[in-house]
């Protein structure tokens, strides 16, 4: 169990030094591929922990997503001016950082420890899942005990590619001429 | 979209199939194994994306075009309602009209309307993914011909 | 202590880190970042909660096996060493809305820049006139 935790650490460690530099390099080519590497870190950390069905979904997703973000980034200029500080920003931001930070320390006392969640799936779940005929547990719960979550999300999905066909849609209409 | 050069042409066009039959494989076994309609969905649309990157995006749209993709995408939609509403012949929404196999052997029409799900949330999936970024990459493809400088030979 | 809580608290920084992208920065690229990143940081929260330590050997996947049979001790042993199936069926959601909604902010982001020239928010939200 402590290699488990070790891998765990160091993925994580990995993780938080990618989105790093995601968000603090000017390049924005160079922040897009640590996004992806932020993406493959998490895709480990879900196999290291025994969730397969995420790491597969996440990889791909995570693929999809990066070269999205390369097709705008690349070959189009990019003239912003560097972030000013001054110190009212500086003190908001590091207020804001502190409260955070405060509230979850205070409210991870009362979470469950690491490695012993309390929920057990419910005893009826497990009895009907023998019953359910899907092997897959994961996919008993998405498509069976919670097929209404599955179809809202089908729901905000195509909302979502319906605001990308109408955004897109005069696209053949010159708007220079 | 001017596409890329003839070895990328070749080798997609060799791969596309096996690509298409991975992402048809998770889709179907998703409640045997890790997977499931979400993953096969993406994975497919990902593949389509290959082709589009590949071959442009004006050689695709000839083919499969943009009303295609809104057409499989609405199909997919409704074949999900269409599994939960049969549901009401054996009772409630989203009820199993189907028999399960009660003894989960991993054969493929266990699980009731499971697989009919997994199989419209894929097709929904895939061809929504598919569709948007087609359009997405026309959309760069007027805008480049609109402005009309040289921004390099980068697609 | 540490043990127990230091995975959610390096959750907690991850997302600390995308919310300062989002409220600093002045390129709309490395907002749509920011967005990304706590994206990721909540998703691993919600699997780690999930995490079970196995009881023996490493862990896997919550996939029943034929010689399992109708035993509820076996099914009990395979979810004692697995992450609990609920957490992990809202991720894989939660994971496939994210790309839908990423795909819609770079559509946006591709339409302002087609408007403005410019991907920088200051010019964008300058008042004309």
């Amino acid at each position: 169990m402590s290699e488990t935790l070790t891998l765990l650490y160091g993925v994580m460690a990995f993780m938080l030094i990618a989105a790093i530099v995601a968000v603090e390099t000017r390049d924005l080519l160079s922040s897009v591929l640590c996004l992806g590497a932020l993406g493959f870190g998490l895709a480990l950390v879900d196999l290291i922990v025994g969730a397969p069905d995420l790491a597969l979904t996440q990889v791909v997703v995570e693929i999809f997503a990066v070269v999205l973000l390369i097709r705008t980034v690349v070959a189009r200029e990019d003239t912003t001016k560097e972030f000013i500080r001054d110190t009212p920003h500086v003190a908001a931001m590091g207020a804001v950082i502190m409260a955070i930070l405060l509230g979850a320390y205070i409210c991870f006392q009362q979470l469950t420890p690491f490695g012993d969640p309390p929920m057990i799936m419910g005893a009826s779940y497990m009895r009907a899942a023998q019953q359910a005929g899907a092997t897959n547990l994961v996919t008993a719960v998405l498509l069976d005990f919670r097929a209404y979550d599955t179809l809202g999300e089908a729901t905000v999905i195509f909302a979502a590619i319906m605001g990308c066909y109408a955004l897109l849609r005069t696209s053949g209409k010159k708007e220079h001429s | 979209m001017r596409g890329m050069t003839p070895i990328v042409k070749t080798i997609t066009a060799l791969l596309i199939g096996f690509i298409m039959l991975f992402g048809f494989y998770i889709i179907l076994t998703g409640h045997l194994s890790p997977g499931g309609g979400f993953a096969g969905g993406v994975i497919c649309a990902a593949g389509l994306l290959l082709v589009v990157l590949a071959f442009g995006a004006d050689t695709v749209k000839e083919r499969m075009g943009h009303n295609m993709a809104v057409l499989w995408e609405g199909l997919g939609a409704i074949g999900f309602l269409a599994v939960a509403l049969l549901g009401f012949i054996t009772g409630t929404f989203f009820a199993h009209f189907l028999p399960q196999d009660v003894g989960f052997s991993f054969k493929l029409f266990t699980g009731g309307s499971i697989l009919y799900q997994n199989l419209a949330i894929g097709l929904k999936v895939g061809a929504g993914l598919f569709g948007a970024f087609l359009m997405l990459a026309a959309f760069r493809e007027a805008e480049r011909g609109g402005r009309g400088n040289g921004e390099g030979d980068r697609s | 202590m540490t043990h127990t809580v230091l995975p959610f608290v390096l959750c907690v920084v991850l997302f600390i880190i995308g919310l300062y992208a989002i409220a600093v920065k002045k390129n709309l690229i490395k907002v749509i970042i920011g967005i990304i990143v706590m994206h990721n940081a909540v998703n691993m929260f919600l699997v780690l909660i999930g995490f079970r330590v196995p009881a023996s050997g490493p862990a896997i996947a919550p996939i029943m096996t034929p010689e399992m049979g109708h035993r509820d001790e076996a099914v009990r042993a395979l979810l004692s060493h697995s992450v609990d199936p609920v957490p992990q069926a809202l991720v894989l959601t939660s994971i496939v809305i994210g790309l839908s909604v990423v795909a819609l902010m770079v559509v946006m982001a591709l339409r302002l820049h087609q408007k403005y020239g410019t991907f920088d928010l200051t010019q964008i939200t300058r008042l004309k006139g």
